[in-house]
């Protein structure tokens, strides 16, 4: 019991509702390193967790029709200095479902942590999901983060991701998505990082617009200051009739930190459309300037732009 | 030139006669340091301050392209000095609803109109003892000039000068003084009836360097 409530206070610190995660009506999963704390089902999805040596692996089944009013909360983390959490998980969505996950990673004293995710998604036809992972690290950056996701997304299914990590240290991060979009589906990704000192980032996302009009949008917000670097690669394939893509990046380096954007386009079929915009460089000096017009220092308009563009 | 306490004083002059550069130098914005000469706001020297610090003592720009801001509220940017400060009533004042705008982001989701109004109104809540406004008029609708007109009216009501960049001739009207710049030069200062005739009758819509005479 001692580790959930350790869990459960770390998460009160950057989740207000984090009460709420422990209640009998709310699905949840708590993970402290590779030892499941706390799993609770609810009518309509099916949770199921398993130790196969050092992995966790996890399964998360929504039926079919099912809409959930409440999200399922996923509590992963380590609360002590060092170890290696390894998860698989497994999230179907069955037809028409409709589901949010929020996915809290706490790594508030991270010294020599690595922390592994292999996910595996699949929304059936018509299915939505809305999938929303906050990162809180601490100041060391003893951390390294490997999230790897395969997604599906089903004929006019629906799949909206939000990945931010913009408290505490980035580590070495290493990030890898690859969504497969069906027919008339609808598919949004971001991602917001801000990185500091010798923070690494990397960001791997691919959008593959397999099935006739399916739409879909990669966006990621990244900052980087101190030494630390960033390589954002967006890659979007048009592969059908009348879909649409977009990738939007936008890097800001302040100090001596590097970053580098790389967007690819690849379109297969006559009548699909991919469209790319990115943008690295330093603060933009007229937003900053404007800023300093109404009273702010410099230090201070720098952050509210960088608070600005990662919200 | 001289910008009295409480004036309303119009700039006009052609394309590229230096307006907007006036208004970046007097406002200190990187890449505008003068070549010679001196700025003085209240008597003091304000050549070598930064945009803050001559912001501090009470000078503020409206730019005429105003910058657009992802993630950022009008709520948050109107109060940027005041954050406990309700910003609804200058909202009202440049003539849009607060309940609409205040928790919009001031970002490309609105239109150019509706950004120039929220500058206008961010000057107001500064309440600033110099409000530079690079034409602030352009992008609004002709129906809402008395609406722009009237902000400007309650600056100078609140005791502040006004450098007022235009180029219509219904805000030139509502100035006390105005000046007439050309080639980067004040040509003519006087009336803003002088003025706005001198500026016609030369029909120098484009500057193209050398000074009027």
């Amino acid at each position: 019991m001692s580790a959930l409530n350790d869990m459960l206070e770390v998460l009160g610190t950057v989740y207000d509702d984090a009460a709420i995660v422990a209640s009998p009506q709310i699905a949840h999963l708590i993970v402290d390193g590779n030892n499941l704390l706390s799993l609770q089902q609810a009518p309509g999805v099916s949770i199921a967790s398993r130790l196969v040596e050092t992995v966790l692996e996890a399964e998360i089944v929504v039926a079919q029709g099912v809409r959930l009013e409440q999200p399922i909360h996923l509590c992963i983390g380590m609360l002590g200095p060092r170890g290696l959490q390894h998860i698989r998980s497994r999230i179907k969505v069955e037809e028409d479902a409709q589901v949010s996950l929020l996915a809290h990673c706490l790594f508030p004293v991270a010294e020599s942590s690595r922390h592994v995710m292999e996910a595996e998604v699949e929304l059936a036809a018509g299915a939505q999901m809305h999938y929303r992972e906050g990162h809180y690290h601490g100041p060391t950056a003893g951390i390294e983060v490997l999230p790897k996701a395969v997604v599906k997304v089903g004929p006019g299914g629906r799949f909206f991701s939000d990945f931010f990590l913009t408290t505490g240290r980035a580590g070495r991060l290493h990030l890898d998505y690859r969504i497969e979009a069906a027919a008339e589906s609808v598919t949004e990704v971001t991602t917001r990082i801000f990185g500091h000192g010798s923070d690494e980032i990397r960001t791997r996302e691919e959008l593959v617009l397999a099935g006739r009009a399916a739409r879909g949008l990669l966006k990621s917000r990244v900052a980087v200051d101190g030494e630390a670097s960033s390589e954002v690669i967006s890659i979007t394939h048009g592969n059908a009739a009348e879909v649409r893509g977009h990738m939007d990046c936008m890097e800001i380096i302040l100090e001596r930190a590097r970053a580098q954007a790389q967007p690819i386009v690849s379109v297969s079929h006559p009548l699909a459309k991919v469209t790319h915009e990115a943008a690295v460089g330093t603060v933009d000096q007229k937003q900053l300037e404007t800023l300093m017009a109404r009273g702010l220092s410099p230090e201070a308009a720098v952050d509210v732009l960088i608070t600005g563009m990662l919200r | 030139m001289e910008l009295r306490e409480g004036e309303i004083h119009a700039l006009i002059g052609g394309n590229g006669s230096g307006k907007t550069t006036l208004a970046c130098l007097i406002m200190g914005c990187a890449g505008y340091a003068p070549s010679g000469g001196e700025i003085r706001f209240a008597g003091r020297v304000i050549n070598s301050l930064p945009i803050h610090e001559r912001a501090r003592l009470g000078i503020t720009m409206a730019w005429q392209e105003p910058a657009r801001f992802e993630g950022l509220q009008v709520r948050t940017y109107l109060s940027l000095q005041r954050p406990e400060a309700d910003s609804a009533p200058y909202l009202e004042q440049v003539g849009l609803e607060p309940t609409s705008y205040l928790d919009r982001p001031l970002d490309k989701t609105l239109s150019g109109g509706e950004r120039k109004r929220i500058e206008l109104a961010s000057v107001l809540a500064l309440h600033p003892r110099l409000a530079i406004l690079d034409e602030p008029a352009s992008g609004i609708d002709l129906r809402s000039l008395s609406e722009i007109a009237g902000v400007i009216r309650s600056l100078k009501a609140e005791g502040a000068s006004v450098l007022l960049i235009t180029h219509r001739e219904e805000m030139v009207e509502i100035a006390d003084r105005a000046s007439y710049l050309c080639a980067g030069r004040i040509v003519f200062s006087g009336s803003p009836d002088a003025v706005a005739a001198r500026f016609k009758a030369r029909r120098c819509a484009i500057c193209d360097g050398k000074v009027c005479q």
